[in-house]
């Protein structure tokens, strides 16, 4: 079963069109990157996968389930990590995730998923800290860590590691690859075409709200005649 | 260099959240201003009798020429029922009744006592005006009566000369005869159910509804929303987790604030005497048709909090979204403090009921008059309103408004852009 099936979508903001009939797939254990310039329309694709927007026209399906009439099951094996997200200033690490775990487990399942949070996260004694008091890195760690704490099938991750310094990003992507090894299939986004190089197993390169080429960096590099996928993005809008 | 640094300044805070509570305020001033000018005019007119002369003595002829002098009389006979609805009708304000032995009993060395049925209409702090009129006329009469006997030589008790009349009174109050009090007693005895309740109820909504609509604004402002969008829970649950979970925090608020008003309010108190005295206490039902009408009118009101919450786009606006409730807690309390819900013109009842939250401020003393109508009516209409208001934020949960916020367009570009990140 494909983890995610995206026909034709189209996304229209009153008269303005973001996204204009993209389709594109995601395996199980797969990670997927879409990758393009800001204001491409990989966010606005992530948040209708994350049942955050309405769809236009064509349709959407993760793991079998249409949206949007069974959103409410797609929000149970999804977990969506924006990229400027935020989490409780006046809760402490812990209790945010414990927040979050108790929509989506209870006893020994519940303790399972903080405790995987926590090590995620490796906020060490931090963890008992408000939120507000965390640097930027120290906050996103925690962010990735409630989203892949809770052993969703399909992770949806805007920017992982958007305003990260080169240790705290290589960090988050080691728990993101680490996270694929059991099995959770990941879509992301990202602007940072090294990183998506690095990490993705298939890429689809997004502009102007449409696909213009897809398929893993070699057959992306192979395509375009690119030494790296920056230059075939570059190429391929040209 | 300074001019542009004041203007920089004037622009930074010369916005539209600090004017609109100036407007708000100024504007509930300019009702409440409106209300007092009414009153003014209703201090200058003369009050609307009906007078029963038994006695037609010496005295009692000098206190039917002044009251004749300064007062509307429109009855004038022996009938004590007839005349009463004649004033009644005659939306007129009491009937006072003259003893036969009026006159006979001062120069008796007794007071000689009038009998007045007050016909009161509202217990707000404004409806006892024009029998506050009366009650000076009648000081008057009793002046008139005293200079007379102090123009005669009889041998009277001092005490007696200075003060040769008393009074009996009667209040009929929405269907009730209460004894021995006059409008205005009965206003200062209610003064707890005509101020207390509105200060309450405006203060918890205003509380709640501010926890409400900031609670919104925080979490687009912390960037916390979308993460709870996409949980597997209800979105008619996120709505409701809201409402309650600020409600509480609003009555934490309001007790707090309760605390200090009432010690305050205390002071006020007029009357030793309790509604108890005078069949007017509530009993266990009533409690809890006033315990459902507060529980479901912060409802109502939080539900419309938390629709207009979702037009927050950060906690400061949150700010400024909260001022159109505190307008309508506002007016609901002034009008209910300083009228009764009958003694108001159609279109502000209409207002006024229209207003979810103003029924709590009204049902202690519908209740005490046994008007259940106003109070279950009052009920039903906030549960329906509140039902509506929750189904209008989950379909907007339900929708990209949350996240998309308001048109606007790019520049340079010509076209639309819903306030979104592509």
């Amino acid at each position: 079963m494909k983890a995610v099936e995206v026909r034709e979508l189209v996304k229209d903001y009153g008269r303005f069109r973001a996204i204009d009939g993209i389709s594109f797939e995601v395996n199980e254990g797969e990670i997927f990157g879409l990758i393009g310039p800001n204001g491409a329309g990989k966010t606005t694709a992530l948040r209708v996968v994350a049942t955050l927007l309405q769809i236009t026209s064509g349709s959407v399906s993760v793991f079998g389930y249409q949206l949007p009439q069974e959103a409410a099951e797609v929000r149970k094996i999804i977990s969506y990590l924006p990229e400027e997200a935020g989490a409780y200033k006046n809760l402490t690490g812990r209790e945010y995730l414990n927040f979050i775990a108790k929509f989506f487990g209870e006893g020994e399942e519940f303790q399972n998923m903080v405790r995987r949070g926590f090590e995620i996260s490796d906020l060490g004694d931090r963890i008992d800290d408000k939120v507000d008091t965390y640097s930027k890195g120290m906050a996103r760690r925690l962010l990735v860590g409630r989203a892949l704490m809770v052993n969703p099938r399909l992770a949806i991750l805007d920017e992982p590691t958007s305003g990260l310094d080169v240790v705290n990003a290589q960090e988050v992507r080691k728990i993101i690859d680490n996270s694929v090894a059991g099995g959770v299939a990941v879509l992301l986004s990202s602007h940072n075409m090294l990183e998506v190089e690095l990490l993705c197993h298939r890429i689809a390169l997004i502009n102007d709200g449409r696909i213009i080429a897809g398929g893993t960096a070699a057959e992306l590099k192979r395509e375009y005649d690119a030494r790296n996928i920056e230059e075939a993005f570059v190429r391929a809008i040209q | 260099m300074l001019g542009n640094i004041i203007r920089k300044e004037f622009k930074e805070l010369f916005t539209l959240s600090t004017l609109l509570p100036i407007v708000v305020v100024a504007l509930v001033f300019g009702f409440v201003g409106q209300m007092v000018g009414n009153v003014e005019q209703r201090i200058e007119e003369r009050p609307v009798i009906g007078v029963v002369d038994r006695d037609e003595g010496e005295l009692s002829d000098i206190a039917m020429s002044v009251l004749a002098e300064r007062a509307e009389v429109i009855y004038e006979g022996g009938d004590a029922g007839e005349g009463l609805e004649e004033v009644r009708e005659g939306n007129g304000v009491a009937l006072l009744v003259i003893p036969e032995t009026f006159t006979e009993n001062i120069y008796a060395n007794s007071p000689g006592e009038i009998e007045v049925y007050w016909i009161m209409r509202g217990a707000g702090m404004l409806d006892s005006i024009s029998s506050g009129t009366l009650e000076v006329l009648m000081q008057s009469v009793n002046q008139e009566i005293s200079g007379e006997l102090m123009e005669q030589d009889n041998p009277l008790d001092p005490a007696l000369v200075l003060d040769p009349t008393t009074r009996s009174e009667t209040t009929f109050f929405k269907g009730k005869e209460i004894k021995g009090l006059s409008p205005g007693q009965l206003s200062g005895m209610l003064i707890s159910q005509s101020v207390v309740m509105p200060v309450v109820v405006m203060m918890l909504i205003i509380m709640a509804g501010v926890a409400v609509i900031s609670s919104m604004g925080l979490e687009k402002e912390n960037k916390t929303l979308e993460t709870l969008l996409t949980l597997p829970v209800r979105r008619s649950h996120i709505v409701i987790g809201k409402i309650v979970g600020s409600a509480l925090v609003g009555m934490i608020m309001a007790a707090i604030y309760m605390i200090g008003f009432s010690y305050y309010m205390g002071s006020f108190q007029i009357s030793n005497t309790s509604p108890t005295d005078f069949g007017l206490a509530l009993g266990m039902q009533d409690y809890l048709l006033v315990g459902i009408s507060l529980f479901v009118a912060l409802l109502a009101g939080l539900s419309l909090c938390i629709v207009l919450g979702t037009f927050a786009k950060n906690y400061r606006s949150a700010q400024t979204l909260i001022f159109p409730i505190t307008a309508l807690a506002m007016i609901s309390a002034f009008v209910i403090m300083f009228k009764d819900f009958d003694t108001i013109p159609v279109v502000l009842k209409a207002l006024l009921f229209a207003i979810p939250f103003s029924h709590p401020m009204m049902a202690v003393r519908a209740l005490m008059l046994d008007n259940y109508w106003l109070v279950v009516g009052g009920i039903v209409y906030a549960a329906v309103f509140t039902t509506v208001m929750i189904g209008v934020a989950v379909r907007i949960f339900n929708s990209d408004r949350l996240l998309t916020g308001r048109a606007q367009k790019i520049a340079g570009r010509g076209r639309p852009l819903w306030g979104f990140r592509r």
